[in-house]
């Protein structure tokens, strides 16, 4: 087992969907709320697989494509100051902010390094003890753990040129902000597998039992994707809300214990903007006070006026309102190589999904 | 970005470290995250952290509710 080429049997796959089509005849809306997901379900073909009364919708589950224009701006104003080195993964590097980027700034002399894992980010630090970095924590629960640990890590070696910037999110709130939304009528989520391996399945609980949403927490490859679909078609043919786990050889209805204890030291709930969504209550992560000296908000800089790309529908996209085909900038103006919002910059966001794959 | 991949510890540091192969290439991989985790195992690797040790026999689960299924 190698817990990857097994799960793209091709028989196994005709199975699953063959019992999904005699399942069911109704009108499915499922939504993935992972870009991990959206971007797995068009590279393997799944959408065009499925019986066409089983739609599957793109949710705001891609942390580059939420990440509000202002932190951005903010990251960029910091990138201007002498003394400042910016580490962040890849994906942030090209996301538009108000008039600018990360990679044109570092065209112009800024010192910004693309780091792989956030110890790489405290290596930098350790190498320049002269200098204040600060890490783009950018991120859901995945994520968050691996910022905490790079926080206390610094603590407990004092690397204390070390900071980050926070804008971790938490998903569950923004799947409750859609469904108050109503603009989407949602039958089914499928919920984030790597997500859930840290978070477990309780967080979900309330969009069964309030909402009476059926939940499946979904592994990544093709079986088991469909294997989740049929999971949550037999829901809802059965009349079931519940939270079920799928990808059970990962996720555990408790999630990771030592990962949870690590972000519940290191930083507390907060409100949190999100592009296209607007302020969600208690979805986001913030460095505590007594990490302080580690968060990059003590450092007082002025942001540019914030700008919002003309024409870019990327907050209805995030919201499942519309598919990228409805933008009218889509393929002809925005394009992964110039691209007006943060879902054409993402590899994992809807838009460049739809761009590379459809 | 919550992308993880399955790989197999290989070799574990005193450091709370170890290395971890991927389709044939050894990575140096945190185990901050895990604690019940030795050599041969498969774990999850995201962002160089191992956030998940894979559950051998759960993960046969798919093949035995499938595989017996005639349609
Ligand atoms: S296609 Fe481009 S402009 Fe249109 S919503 Fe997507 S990212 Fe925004």
């Amino acid at each position: 087992m190698k817990y990857v080429d097994e799960y793209r049997n091709k028989e196994i796959a005709q199975k699953i969907l063959r019992q999904v089509k005699s399942l069911s005849k109704k009108k499915i809306n499922l939504m993935e709320v992972c870009g991990t997901h959206t971007v797995n379900i068009f590279r393997n073909g799944i959408k065009k697989m499925l019986p066409t009364n089983i739609n599957l919708i793109s949710g705001p589950g891609c942390p580059v494509c939420v990440t509000p224009i202002r932190y951005i701006d903010e990251i960029i104003a910091l990138s201007r100051e002498s003394d400042f080195i910016i580490t962040t993964f890849g994906d942030m590097i090209k996301v538009p902010g108000s008039t600018s980027t990360l990679e044109k700034e570092k065209a112009n002399g800024s010192d910004i390094r693309i780091v792989y894992s956030t110890l790489d980010a405290l290596e930098v630090a350790r190498n320049n003890p002269s200098k204040k970095i600060v890490f783009m924590g950018v991120g859901f629960e995945t994520t968050s753990p691996t910022i905490a640990s790079a926080v206390l890590k610094a603590q407990k070696d004092e690397i204390n040129n070390f900071t980050v910037l926070s804008v971790a999110k938490i998903i569950s709130p923004a799947m409750k902000t859609l469904l108050d939304g109503k603009e989407v009528n949602i039958d089914g989520f499928i919920c984030p597998g790597h997500v859930s391996a840290i978070i477990g399945s309780k967080p979900y609980n309330f969009i069964t039992t309030q909402y009476k949403v059926p939940c499946v927490i979904c592994g990544f490859e093709p079986l088991d994707i469909l294997q989740s679909i049929y999971m949550l078609v037999k829901q809802i043919e059965d009349g079931r809300a519940e939270v079920e786990i799928q990808y059970e050889r990962v996720v555990k209805p408790e999630g990771n214990k030592i990962a949870l204890d690590k972000i519940k030291e290191v930083f507390k709930v907060v409100n949190s903007d999100w592009r296209g969504i607007g302020n969600i209550p208690l979805s986001g992560l913030e460095i505590k006070d007594k990490y302080g000296k580690f968060s990059a908000r003590k450092f007082e800089v002025e942001i540019e006026e914030t700008k919002e790309s003309r024409g870019c529908r990327c907050g209805e996209v995030l919201r499942g309102v519309i598919t990228p085909h409805e933008c009218p900038l889509f393929r002809g103006v925005c394009t992964p190589e110039n691209p007006q919002g943060a879902c054409m910059v993402s590899t994992e966001g809807t838009c460049a999904a739809y761009y590379k794959y459809n | 970005m919550c992308l993880a991949i399955p790989g197999k510890v290989k070799k574990i540091f005193d450091n709370h470290t170890a290395e971890i192969e991927i389709g044939g290439i050894v990575k140096n991989a945190s185990l901050d995250l895990i604690d019940h985790v030795k050599e041969g195992d498969y774990v999850l690797l995201h962002a160089g952290f191992a956030i998940e040790v894979i559950d051998q026999k759960e993960a046969l689960e798919i093949f035995r509710a499938w595989e017996g299924i005639i349609d």
